[in-house]
């Protein structure tokens, strides 16, 4: 198939269009709950071969979408939130590989989620929407490649949440995945990670107008309780340094107020980005998201043995992880490289000084870039 | 043997031997792989499989596109990342004399691999005796460092060399030295020889 969005523009993808697949088969979900029917949406770059080999799956993290790279016609700023790193000769090159973003069920860029229509009461899903784990993610992301008729992803990477994702689709598909890369990940969350992921939540859920869930029917959005849950998710993004760096003890208008308005820079800095986040991201999705990484942790079928789980996978790996990142530390990254050396798996593991804490994987860094590309040369399209 | 590998290998006086210790199959454990290219001879030439442990950013990216499998870490933290006995050989090539806490790396090297395969420059090869005597650091093919921007911590012979081995109860189980143009020593390894290349393993 071709769905080429490529106007030739070198410095990226350019112009993009998101698309909607519906599936009517019902998906048994962790919890036990089905989802009788679902629709994804998802956008591609470049051209899928006869073969159906090219392919490559980017999952999103706790606030991402399918919209990986490029602008839409209508939308010129609407720039994908991965687009440094997809397009004409780049790590992701779309010359090369048919790259494939999709917005993960309950997400609420347009896949089915909270906020959609429950077919049974004709209502918004609200509190009743299931709870969605990491492996449902990727049986319906498997259901998505049976439709692009892709058979075997060359390679599935995804940073943060995402790089939950594609570990998890190197053990539960292994037979799908040729290169699995993971980056800034870790094989589950420690107490302090599911700590603050808690005291997000409880931000929203404490929130009066989240109405238990059901603040659509309400007319209302629990705008307080997200933005705070953002602020708290964003200062664990970030690292000390970079901080102290770009926002030190700076004032934002030059001497202290001696009230409890924004005087320091990085109030400033924390109050956009939260309102900013709060705006548009729905709270139920927010919630969900973050139990999907709370519940993370395949080692739980094998007792707690993830080098058993990992020894299932058959693809190569690449780990990935940032000299800086205090939310999933370089140390959680060696954890699952342990577990892949003593299962004998082809694994490289690069450790990146990098400056910008946990979202240093978004970064546009030459040297990060090339260990990416390096990998993905040596994978067979 | 390819012309690359058989280029690689002259310059490398070391890395003849160390191949000819290597069975098809035998896991292998490279500490400071550099960009690879032991770690990838080993492979081609000698059906091993395994993986290169470097520290150095611009090493990992090389070995990574030379296809070989690299992990990053410092060896001086230990190996904990690798289980016991995983391998068959775990090479350390010319890197024994910049690590730190030499004797941790010999036995987390003998932990994780039935053998250790260590090649070191010799301080006491008498070309490098003359240099001090003459008042100056010796600067050698196996010693091509100046004192000030030497990666180099520890400064030992081969003779310090296996008075540690003996002292920490390791058996030398073979030991090949060669003179700074790569020729075999065979008498006074210590005087004449300019790099040693051993097998050791647990006693």
């Amino acid at each position: 198939m071709t769905t080429t969005n490529i106007t030739g523009d070198t410095s990226g993808v350019g112009l993009v269009e998101a698309k909607r697949a519906h599936f009517d088969t019902p998906l048994t979900l962790r919890s036990g709950e089905v989802m009788p029917a679902y629709d994804l949406v998802y956008e591609t770059y470049g051209t899928l071969n006869a073969d159906g080999t090219n392919a490559i799956l980017v999952c999103h993290a706790l606030s991402g979408h399918h919209h990986i790279a490029g602008h839409y016609a209508d939308e010129p700023k609407n720039i994908g939130w991965w687009d440094n790193i997809v397009g004409p000769g780049r790590p992701l090159d779309t010359n090369r590989y048919f790259i494939v973003g999709v917005n993960n069920l309950g997400g609420c860029h347009g896949s089915t989620g909270p906020a959609s229509i429950n077919p049974a009461t004709g209502k918004p899903w609200g509190a009743d929407f299931p709870m969605v784990t990491v492996i449902d993610w990727v049986h319906s992301q498997a259901r998505l490649a049976d439709l692009l008729g892709i058979q075997c992803w060359a390679a599935v990477i995804g940073g943060s949440l995402g790089g939950m994702q594609a570990l998890r689709w190197s053990v539960t598909y292994p037979e799908r995945v040729r290169s699995t890369i993971v980056i800034a990940a870790a094989p589950y969350l420690t107490a302090q990670n599911i700590a603050f992921n808690d005291v997000a939540r409880q931000a929203i859920l404490t929130d009066p107008e989240f109405y238990g869930g059901n603040y659509y029917e309400h007319g209302a959005r629990p705008v307080r309780g997200l933005r705070l849950a953002r602020m708290l998710g964003h200062i664990t993004y970030l690292s000390d340094d970079q901080m102290g760096e770009k926002f030190g003890r700076g004032l934002r208008n030059g001497n202290l107020s001696f009230g409890f308005d924004v005087d320091f820079q990085i109030e400033s800095y924390l109050h956009y980005q939260g309102d900013k986040f709060a705006g548009h991201f729905d709270a139920n999705t927010y919630l969900l998201m973050t139990r999907a990484l709370d519940y993370f942790d395949p080692a739980r079928e094998e007792n707690g043995d993830l080098t058993a789980v990992m020894k299932r996978a058959k693809s190569d790996f690449l780990i990935v992880s940032f000299t800086t990142d205090w939310r999933f530390s370089p140390e959680r990254s060696r954890e699952i490289v342990s577990s892949l050396l003593a299962a004998e798996k082809n694994v490289s593991y690069a450790e990146i000084d990098l400056a910008f804490g946990h979202d240093s994987f978004l970064l546009d860094d030459p040297y990060y870039h090339s260990i990416i590309d390096a990998h993905l040369k040596k994978v067979q399209a | 043997m390819n012309p690359a590998a058989a280029k690689t290998l002259a310059n490398r006086s070391d890395w003849n031997i160390i191949a000819s210790w290597v069975q098809p199959g035998e896991r292998v454990l490279d500490l400071g792989c550099g960009d690879g290219s032991l770690l990838k001879l080993l492979i081609e030439e000698r059906g091993a499989r395994g993986y290169g442990v470097e520290i150095d950013a611009q090493g990992v990216l090389a070995s990574i596109r030379n296809g070989i499998n690299v992990v990053q870490t410092d060896i001086d933290h230990g190996l904990a990342e690798f289980k016991d006995n995983a391998f068959e050989h775990v090479v350390l090539s010319r890197t024994l004399q910049t690590v730190r806490h030499t004797e941790n790396t010999l036995r987390e090297m003998l932990r994780v691999g039935r053998e250790a395969v260590v090649s070191v420059p010799n301080f006491g090869y008498w070309k490098n005796r003359q240099a001090v005597l003459n008042g100056r650091m010796p600067v050698s093919e196996d010693l091509p460092y100046q004192w000030y921007d030497t990666p180099n911590v520890r400064f030992f012979t081969l003779a310090d060399f296996e008075a540690l081995c003996e002292q920490m109860g390791i058996v030398v189980r073979t030991r090949e030295v060669l003179d700074d143009s790569g020729k075999p020593v065979l008498e006074e390894h210590n005087f004449l020889g300019s790099l040693g290349v051993y097998r050791i393993a647990k006693g």
